[in-house]
């Protein structure tokens, strides 16, 4: 044995190649990872390029020439309709805005629940909101409208907003951050010092819970800005449209009527902008939390 | 514990009540002036509706635009489902029997049964569906005409096809000549627009037979028109690539494309989609399948309909009338929602051509002229099934190199298997 040891000492050494070999290996998710990136950013530089072109340019020109109208096709777009397109993007970022909000509070506080008090149900509630997840929005947009209309509320802001606000894996999310960055010890520490549960939940747990709930938040919002469907079914009024719903009838205006494409190309750019600000922001925010978030020793 | 969780739903209560603050704004006024609700998807047609509202201020039309299609259909019978449809509704011709059938559409031949001679006998059929009811008041319709290069045809020596054996030659010749051009495409993306070669050859796909339907989606008149394209599609005569995609904008744009088989409204899309091409077009009558007995079919088309669930139905009719047969009204939607109107007074008051077309003065005498040899059709209730079958049939086969015929078949089946499901009597 001890030979076989010693010979092993004297051969390893040369580490050189297999290094070589690990360092190619290692370079391979990153190729592949490269070409997820390119697949997924192609789009985007396209629908960049083709903002900046005019309706004449758009289908005559090569894909990836820059045309030289943007400002042109900003200024066309702010004028459509009085500027209504202003109002469908006011619309999605209230959407948007304050269901992601709400729903982060909701998630937050209901993981907590589910994840450091134990009660009867508890396991049953946890069950049903996995089934939740497992549900596709979608599929529940006809009979939510249906409800909707018992109560009077569809074709109201509400009637978007209500749906939103409750998300079966947000709170499963927060559920699962909840139990592992709230430690027992502390909440236990602190119900000694005689700390209301609220007290707790406020001035403790959530604190150590931001870097999940801002996921939870920016999950919300980017699936509601996206929406469709939902938006689609219950409003009735233009006015109340978010800006998904709002490019769609600008895009669909029947066969005998030109699709108004650069329009709808310029409003898809300026309706990202949005989403990619807020990524960067809250990113940064995100990032030291999850540091600051540690029981420290 | 208990306590508190009944807190933080108090608390989720408070956030849901400050919610409720900023939603429902803008309910109606409990008195004043009559308020119609109207989905409709025309460009500019709000500035229309408001020429209503100037002159009528005791009845005001409020537009909501929508997206025009299949899923606006849905939308209108899930809303009417719901309880709250809109008073007025824009509904395509081939959707009337869909929305009549699930009582969505109220009968309005009380006040709108004079409106009767404004319009074609064909195209009131069709709001009638041949019985005493009266479910829409005709808007705009689209009778098919061909549309072609002038530049190119005098560059390649062609002569305008007047028969569908002379189209057929005309591609030929013009493959033979420039190989990288077509005289036109067989689109498995649009059904409408074969519905209207299909009304064109004569065929029929729905009737009544007494208390059933009786479907004939794969009659003869289609199998020829489906067997023509076949054959064109398979010795490459004509291009097989789908309208309405940015290709064929392309297409357009640069020649690729130097014809288009489309209807009265195709100045406005090639302006759209082809701007660089202004004053290149021209408009002829269809290539015919028995030259002495000139026909056409419509391709779109739309009405003005009123929901059953409207408590202003009366209103609501008066309004569809007026911004169907109004001269002035009419003649807006014409010039600033760019719609072909379907009121006969109308379609022969056009005097200037589209502005896409100078070269062509006499447009609208001529669109009138041939409007007049549209055949009728009788459209069943179920359009949307017959029409997805054909994207999907039509689609496979193209992508397969196969006969278009058999495809006629799968349409056939899936139109009378969903009539069947959704309790219709379909007899042989």
């Amino acid at each position: 044995m001890s030979a076989v040891l010693v010979e092993d000492r004297v051969v390893t050494p040369p580490p050189v190649r297999r290094r070589s070999l690990v360092s190619a290996l290692g370079a391979l998710p990153t190729v592949v990872l490269l070409l997820g990136a390119v697949y997924c950013l192609f789009p985007v530089a396209w629908v960049l390029v083709a903002a900046t072109k005019s309706t004449g340019e758009l289908f005559s020109t090569t894909t990836l020439s820059v045309g030289s109208s943007l400002v042109a096709n900003i200024g066309e777009l702010a004028g459509y309709r009085d500027g209504m397109f202003w109002r469908w993007m006011a619309n999605s970022a209230l959407y948007a805005g304050v269901g992601a909000l709400l729903s982060a509070a909701l998630s937050g506080v209901t993981g907590y629940a589910l994840a450091k008090y134990t009660f009867r149900g508890r396991t049953l509630i946890f069950n049903a909101l996995i089934a939740g997840v497992l549900v596709p929005a979608v599929v529940l947009a006809i009979p939510q409208y249906l409800l909707m209309s018992k109560i009077g509320l569809s074709d109201t802001y509400l009637s978007v907003l209500l749906p939103s606000v409750v998300s079966p894996y947000g709170i499963y999310l927060a559920r699962i951050y909840a139990a592992a960055s709230v430690p027992e010890d502390v909440v236990e520490a602190a119900r000694t010092d005689g700390a209301s549960e609220v007290r707790i939940l406020g001035s403790i747990a959530l604190p150590m819970m931001v870097p999940g709930l801002v996921t939870v938040f920016l999950f919300q919002f980017v699936s509601i800005w996206n929406n469709f469907m939902l938006p689609y079914i219950m409003l009735a009024d233009d006015g109340k449209f978010p800006v998904t719903l709002g490019l769609y009838t600008m895009l669909k205006q029947g066969n005998s009527v030109p699709a108004l494409y650069t329009l709808v190309v310029t409003g898809s750019l300026v309706s990202v902008l949005p989403l990619i600000a807020l990524f960067l922001t809250l990113q940064r925010y995100w990032r030291i939390d999850l540091l600051s978030g540690a029981v420290k020793a | 514990m208990r306590l508190d969780i009944a807190k933080k739903a108090a608390a989720v209560g408070l956030g849901l009540a400050l919610l409720a603050g900023c939603g429902g704004g803008g309910e109606q006024a409990a008195d004043g002036p009559v308020e119609l609700s109207f989905w409709a998807w025309a460009p500019e047609i709000d500035k229309v509706v408001d020429k209503w509202n100037a002159d009528h201020p005791d009845v005001k039309v409020v537009v909501s635009k929508q997206a025009q299609g299949d899923d606006l259909v849905t939308k209108l019978m899930t809303s009417a489902k719901g309880g709250n449809p809109p008073d007025l509704a824009q509904v395509e011709f081939q959707a009337l029997p869909t929305l009549v059938s699930n009582d969505v559409l109220a009968d309005v031949s009380e006040w709108a049964g004079s409106a009767k001679d404004k319009f074609a006998p064909g195209i009131w059929d069709q709001v009638t569906l041949g019985g005493a009811g009266v479910y829409a008041v005709p808007q705009d319709s689209g009778p098919m005409m061909f549309y072609y290069r002038t530049d190119l045809f005098q560059q390649y020596g062609l002569t305008v096809p007047t028969t569908w054996d002379e189209y057929a030659q005309t591609a030929r010749d013009l493959r033979a000549k420039a190989p990288d051009k077509f005289l036109g495409t067989f689109s498995a993306n649009d059904p409408g627009w074969f519905a209207g070669l299909v009304q064109q050859a004569g065929g029929s796909w729905w009737s009544v037979d007494g208390d059933a339907w009786k479907v004939s989606v794969d009659d003869a008149a289609t199998k020829k028109v489906a067997g023509y394209w076949s054959g064109l599609i398979a010795e490459g005569a004509i291009d097989k690539a789908p309208m309405y995609t940015p290709e064929w904008n392309k297409a357009l744009n640069d020649g690729t494309q130097i014809g288009w088989l489309s209807a009265v409204w195709a100045p406005g899309v090639l302006k759209g989609n082809a701007e660089g091409t202004a004053g290149k077009w021209a408009m002829a009558p269809m290539p015919q399948w028995d030259p002495a007995k000139p026909r056409t079919g419509n391709w779109g088309g739309s009405t003005t309909a009123v929901t059953a669930a409207s408590k202003k139905q009366k209103a609501a009719t008066e309004f569809a009338i007026w911004l169907n047969t109004d001269p002035a009204a009419v003649e807006a939607l014409v010039t600033v929602s760019g719609i072909y109107p379907a009121a006969t007074s109308a379609q022969e008051a056009q005097a200037k051509p589209p502005a896409f077309f100078p070269n062509q003065p006499d447009f609208y005498t001529q669109a009138a002229k041939i409007a007049g040899t549209s055949s009728g059709f009788t459209w069943g209730p179920n359009v949307n099934v017959t029409y997805t079958a054909y994207k999907n049939a039509m689609g496979e086969a193209i992508s397969a190199g196969a006969d278009l015929v058999p495809a006629l078949t799968k349409m056939q089946a899936a139109t009378v298997d969903d009539m069947k499901a959704n309790g219709f009597t379909v007899g042989g």
